[in-house]
């Protein structure tokens, strides 16, 4: 499904003087691991760890300079912005830590935005937002609100309807729980188990908190741009106790 | 993304910063307006000239004083002020073939009272009864300058609307006194209205008769123009050529180089459109200034708006907008803005030249030509000023833009 194959990451920043000298910072080093479908796996790390940029590469937001990254057996590493724009409108489908709704905007209008870019009729727009509005548990009164009158768990889980309309293949989400309170946190990693264990979608989650990471089913660990460790979660938490298995 | 879906997102753009977009169309208006109406009153007081001048007769030739060099136009200083037209010249073009009528006149400027006091400052012809005909004039109440007015060098005037009703207003002027130079003279009738011209009027002039002007009041005898109807156009170049000669040889001057210039209707007409074409060119450049401001004040909305819009950018771009999706999207915003504007700025210039010939007596003409230019001028500028914002987010970085701040 994914798969990193030594994939590093220099960023070079700082003026370039006459010396010529700009500060390179490798931001990954050589990481390799595997994620197969429906898998739900969260990547953790310190903040400076490189995690960010680990998912940019696997968002198609960015490319690595050095490896390999091939998602669905295709290799997206070396492809144009507009092709890696291509993939990103098709297979990947984001969840930010600042939510990032259109305000001003109805929720329906946002979760339709995805849509927009793959050149659907506004009918098909609006039933696919309605179907991915009703997987991320989201109440359909609110439906016609403008995304600034809703709570911080509300607006996420719009966030996570926009990210599930397009039907994608992997769902990367970047801290979703970082702006919110403990319960309603709860709530979206609430929604994220739902997709995972009943409608088998694969999740990437980036968290630096130990806490929200156990929701996954497996851990990767990240520091100074290496992976540390790869573990299965021994005792996996849930959200909401009727969907142990 | 569909043309349809484009549309929807700029309508929400726009109408999400009212204010802002209003004030923004605005620029636009007024600078398309202003161009609009500039070329109206031009062409408007350019074809007004024009008509009114074809209305003063049409197979008129006016023998002037003074030579007119070729190339620069009847506009071009006093030369009518030479003394070389005298009272014989005129019997010697009466005998030429094809001519129909000759009106011999001498102008000058005075002011003119009437009894209750009023006055104005005016054209005073001394002229002879040919000049209806020659002229082109009719008399709209009493009569006109007859012969035996001329031979007995009557006090008697004629009055052109505008004077009759600057001096007179609503009363009726016929039978009245109004002095010109300190000489009463009677008001026998009254011209009907030609309309006015824009830079000269002919119904703001008196008449008295040509031997009154020459012994009484200039005590001069040259004339200011000599007026030649010819009996058809065809035969105008033929006339002017034996005028020329003949007078010529009684002036005893160089035919090539004479001391006095044939105009006919035609060479007035060419000179007046060069500096009325000369006129409406200015106006539309200044015009035309305010319009690129406009547009500078597009480009400036759109920058702002672009950094203001940087996350929203960033999200669209994650979200798989690519490149052109997002230029063109906010180059569809710049377009629409300047296309509002355009649209709104056609319907104000129509109303401000309609108001100009409305309540300044100006002749304006809004011509499909003019609202065209207007249009791609509009749209042009939403283009070109658009172009950068647009270039300027469609480059931005997803990573950076989602984390702008």
């Amino acid at each position: 499904m994914i798969e990193c194959k030594d994939i590093s990451k220099i960023y070079k920043s700082g003026p370039s003087t006459s010396s010529g000298q700009a500060i390179e910072t490798r931001a990954l080093k050589n990481v390799s691991f595997k994620v197969s479908q429906g898998e739900f796996l969260a990547i953790m790390g310190p903040s400076g760890s490189g995690k960010s940029t680990l998912m940019h590469i696997m968002g198609c937001l960015d490319t690595p300079n050095g490896g390999q990254y091939f998602l669905e057996g295709r290799d997206v590493s070396r492809l144009s912005d507009d092709e890696l724009a291509d993939i990103r409108m098709q297979k990947i489908g984001f969840v930010f830590q600042a939510f990032n709704l259109l305000p001003r905007a109805t929720v329906l209008r946002n979760v339709t935005l995805p849509l927009l870019y793959a050149g659907l009729s506004r009918k098909e727009r609006e039933n696919q937002a309605r179907e991915a509005l009703k997987s991320s548990a989201f109440p359909e009164e609110f439906w016609n609100h403008y995304s600034n009158q809703l709570s911080g768990g509300m607006m996420q889980r719009v966030a996570i309807a926009r990210a599930l309309c397009n039907n994608p293949a992997i769902i990367l989400a970047d801290e979703p729980t970082g702006n919110l309170d403990t319960k309603t946190g709860k709530q979206v990693l609430d929604t994220f188990q739902h997709l995972h264990i009943k409608q088998g979608r694969t999740i990437i989650l980036i968290t630096h908190e130990q806490y929200v990471a156990e929701h996954a089913q497996r851990v990767i660990h990240i520091r100074d741009g290496s992976v540390v460790g790869d573990e299965k979660v021994k005792v996996r938490r849930l959200a909401n106790h009727h969907y142990e298995t | 993304m569909k043309l349809e879906d484009l549309l929807q997102e700029t309508v929400t753009a726009l109408s999400s910063n009212k204010a802002r977009s209003g004030l923004t169309i605005l620029g636009i208006v007024i600078g398309i307006a202003s161009v609009i109406a500039m070329i109206s009153i031009g062409q408007g007081v350019s074809e007004q000239i024009k008509s009114s001048i074809e209305g003063l007769g049409s197979n008129l030739l006016t023998v002037m004083p003074g030579f007119i060099q070729p190339g620069r136009g009847v506009v071009s200083a006093g030369r009518g002020t030479a003394e070389s037209l005298e009272q014989d010249d005129v019997e010697i073009i009466r005998e030429i073939d094809g001519v129909v009528s000759v009106s011999p006149e001498v102008q000058r400027r005075f002011q003119v009272v009437s009894e209750t006091g009023n006055n104005t400052n005016t054209l005073v012809l001394g002229i002879l009864p040919e000049y209806l005909e020659a002229r082109n004039v009719f008399v709209q109440e009493g009569s006109f300058i007859t012969d035996a007015n001329v031979r007995a060098l009557g006090r008697v005037v004629v009055l052109g609307p505008t004077v009759a009703e600057d001096i007179f207003s609503a009363q009726d002027p016929i039978g009245r006194t109004i002095r010109i130079s300190g000489m009463n003279f009677k008001v026998i009738g009254l011209l009907q209205s030609k309309g006015s011209a824009g830079f000269f009027n002919p119904d703001d002039a008196v008449f008295i008769p040509l031997t009154t002007m020459q012994k009484v009041i200039t005590g001069e005898d040259f004339l200011s123009a000599i007026a030649v109807s010819v009996a058809s156009e065809d035969r105008m170049p033929l006339v002017q050529a034996e005028i020329t000669q003949a007078l010529a040889k009684k002036h005893r001057v160089d035919p090539e180089n004479p001391d006095f210039s044939i105009l006919s209707q035609a060479d007035i007409i060419g000179a007046l459109t060069q500096v009325t074409t000369t006129f409406t060119i200015f106006l539309a450049a200044v015009a035309g200034i305010s319009l690129i401001v406009g547009g500078i004040g597009i480009m400036n909305m759109m920058l702002t708006t672009v950094k203001e819009r940087t996350r929203e950018i960033g999200l669209r771009k994650a979200i798989g907008a690519k490149r052109c999706d997002i230029s063109r999207q906010f180059l569809a915003e710049a377009v629409a803005l300047t296309f509002l504007g355009g649209v709104l700025g056609i319907i104000l210039g129509w109303a401000v030249s309609f108001a100009v010939s409305h309540f300044a007596g100006l002749a304006t003409k809004v011509s499909p030509g003019a609202i065209l230019l207007a249009f791609l001028v509009a749209s042009a500028i939403g283009i070109i000023f658009g172009y950068y914002p647009a270039k300027r987010a469609a480059g931005l970085n997803p990573i950076e833009a989602l984390r702008y701040e």
